[in-house]
């Protein structure tokens, strides 16, 4: 393996008493397609968080190209070409969805936005209606994004993600809560365009389905810990990921049925 | 109608009608449009999500600021005296806005209210500072030259229109650059504008300097119209009458403040001169009624064709 784009040492974070990461040692290398598994409190969005800047880990460090990105800010992490998404959509529901990624688009360019200049460009309008029109989403470039369908809200959110030429993309539960029919196609759309762009992409998802299908590697978690690391059919295979990860996913599943 | 060249014709409209009108309204107006230019920073800053329950420190030290360099430092020029109440006022807003840039919310306009008393308590026992009775100012002059009283009167109106315009005008850009825009999606989702590279504290500490040079201004010009300041200037019910207005106004657009406050005082004059006792029972009810109607301030009455998030 070339040496690894993003990498963790030893990443530990407790909250009291629950450890969410123990030790968490992970190299990624540019272009990968990543695939996190693991049951709920296992640990997959505390990682995310703090690879992300978000949170800041009790001990260990993340890597970017070498560099110690442990203690920076989101902000300066999202600089850096480390973007993400979010398992619940976080847009800005008094802006249209066109403004939304205006915002996005600004917030790439500069660290402290221009009190002057125009944000609503020609140009600019026409690169975000081109990245809405991508992604399937001008019909709604109008509207607030409080009246797109759920699954155009989650897809929405990767795409403010992406706007500002993402180097890693980290997307947390992309998938969840929207259909079974809808899954397929926003996974389809978010891939194609990571491939494009060249990034790395790191997603965590309860879905085995789209994990087998998008993921060239996966890393079940468990307890704050990696309990396997490796190839889907490998790591979905494995004895300890079937009873810790895919079992208590079944067990999920069956949960929220009767729910 | 696009707001710059509207809000041209209404300066023109203002400025003709000035000479016409009769002195207590010009008055009256030069008040409103004064004051209003404080609700149109508070306006900028609440699209932001900073609720200032505390302009009246940047208002009355912009006054202040004006009061003292007409007073102490022989400043006679009305331009001047503006010039120096919203330096004075941008600059502690500068200064302040390293701490207010961290709070929100309730925190953020309990911490405003703080520092605005702050201000007032060392107004009221500054004897130097005339104390409670405040202190007078000499007729200004304008770009070197003296004027009688009512050619003064119509002149501070003047400047007053023409200082608002160009602040509406300005503040107008500034609500659709970036800076601006960004202010507006970190009231929605700051960890949002984070995550997307920008700077949160950068954006909302530039909106405070914005807000407090406008409330500063606002100061000035009030201490060159009435001639007269006092410590009430600071205190905490004139800076609620601002959010008041702010939130009759709405949000909607930079000229917004400027016909809220007009359309305030008007119905404060009116109610005093007819119901010296229960004036604020019609100024509470007016506030009812647009809070029941007009939910989103009394410019929706202009919008209501438009778009929701079409603002500016």
């Amino acid at each position: 393996m070339s040496a690894p784009l993003i990498e963790t040492r030893g990443l530990s974070k407790s909250f009291g008493a629950v450890v969410a990461a123990d030790n968490l040692t992970v190299a990624i290398a540019a272009g990968e397609t990543v695939g996190v598994i693991g049951a709920n409190g296992a640990g997959k969005t505390t990682f995310v968080n703090m690879v992300s800047g978000y949170l800041k880990p009790d001990e260990g460090v993340v890597l970017f190209r070498g560099a110690d990105i442990t203690r920076m800010p989101p902000r300066a992490v999202t600089r850096l070409g480390i973007r993400r998404s979010f398992q619940v959509a976080q847009l800005f529901p008094n802006l249209s969805v066109r403004d939304n990624v205006f915002v996005a688009l600004a917030c790439a360019e500069h660290g402290r936005p221009r009190p002057t200049a125009v944000l609503r460009t020609p140009e600019r309008r026409a690169q975000a209606d081109a990245i809405l029109a991508r992604f399937g989403i001008a019909a709604f470039a109008d509207r607030p994004p409080t009246q797109l369908p759920q699954g155009q809200r989650k897809l929405l959110d990767i795409v403010l993600a992406m706007v500002g030429q993402a180097a890693v993309l980290l997307l947390d539960e992309p998938t969840s809560g929207i259909s079974a029919e809808e899954k397929f196609p926003l996974m389809d759309l978010v891939m194609e365009a990571v491939g494009a762009e060249g990034a790395t992409a790191l997603f965590v998802e309860h879905d085995m389905e789209v994990v087998e299908r998008y993921a060239a590697r996966v890393i079940a978690f468990y307890e704050g810990r990696v309990i396997a690391d490796g190839l889907p059919a490998a790591v979905l295979a494995d004895a300890d990921v079937r009873r810790y990860v895919v079992g208590a996913e079944l067990h999920r599943r069956a949960d929220a049925t009767r729910a | 109608m696009r707001t710059v060249p509207a809000l041209a014709c209404v300066l023109a409209a203002l400025l003709v009608a000035g000479p016409l009108m009769p002195s207590w309204l010009v008055f009256l107006l030069t008040v409103a449009i004064a004051k209003g230019l404080v609700v149109l920073g508070l306006v900028v800053m609440m699209r932001a999500g900073l609720v200032s329950f505390g302009q009246g420190l940047y208002y009355g030290l912009g006054a202040y600021a004006a009061g003292l360099a007409a007073n102490r430092l022989g400043v006679g020029d009305a331009i001047a005296l503006v010039a120096i109440g919203g330096s004075v006022s941008a600059l502690l807003g500068y200064l302040l806005g390293f701490m207010m840039a961290r709070y929100r919310e309730i925190f953020f306009a309990m911490l405003s209210l703080a520092l605005s008393m702050i201000l007032y308590g060392t107004l009221v026992r500054s004897a130097a500072l005339g104390s409670t009775d405040g202190f007078n100012l000499p007729p200004p002059s304008f770009l070197g030259f003296a004027f009688d009283a009512q050619d003064g009167r119509i002149l501070v109106y003047a400047l007053t229109v023409v200082v608002a315009i160009g602040t509406a005008m300005a503040l107008h850009r500034f609500v659709s650059s970036p800076a601006g825009v960004i202010g507006q999606a970190i009231q929605a989702n700051e960890i949002r504008v984070e995550y997307l590279g920008a700077s949160v504290a950068g954006v909302l500490h530039l909106t405070y300097v914005v807000g407090a040079a406008a409330a500063g201004v606002g100061g000035a010009l009030i201490a060159i119209a009435a001639g007269h300041i006092d410590p009430d200037l600071a205190y905490w019910t004139t800076s609620g009458e601002f959010v008041f207005v702010a939130v009759l106004s709405g949000t909607g657009h930079v000229a917004a403040p400027l016909l809220g406050m007009a359309v305030f005082e008007a119905i404060r004059s009116f109610a005093f001169q007819y119901s010296p006792y229960t004036w604020q029972m019609a100024v509470g009810l007016s506030m009812l009624a647009v809070i029941l109607f007009l939910p989103a301030g009394l410019w929706s009455l202009f919008t209501r064709r438009r778009r929701p998030g079409s603002a500016g």
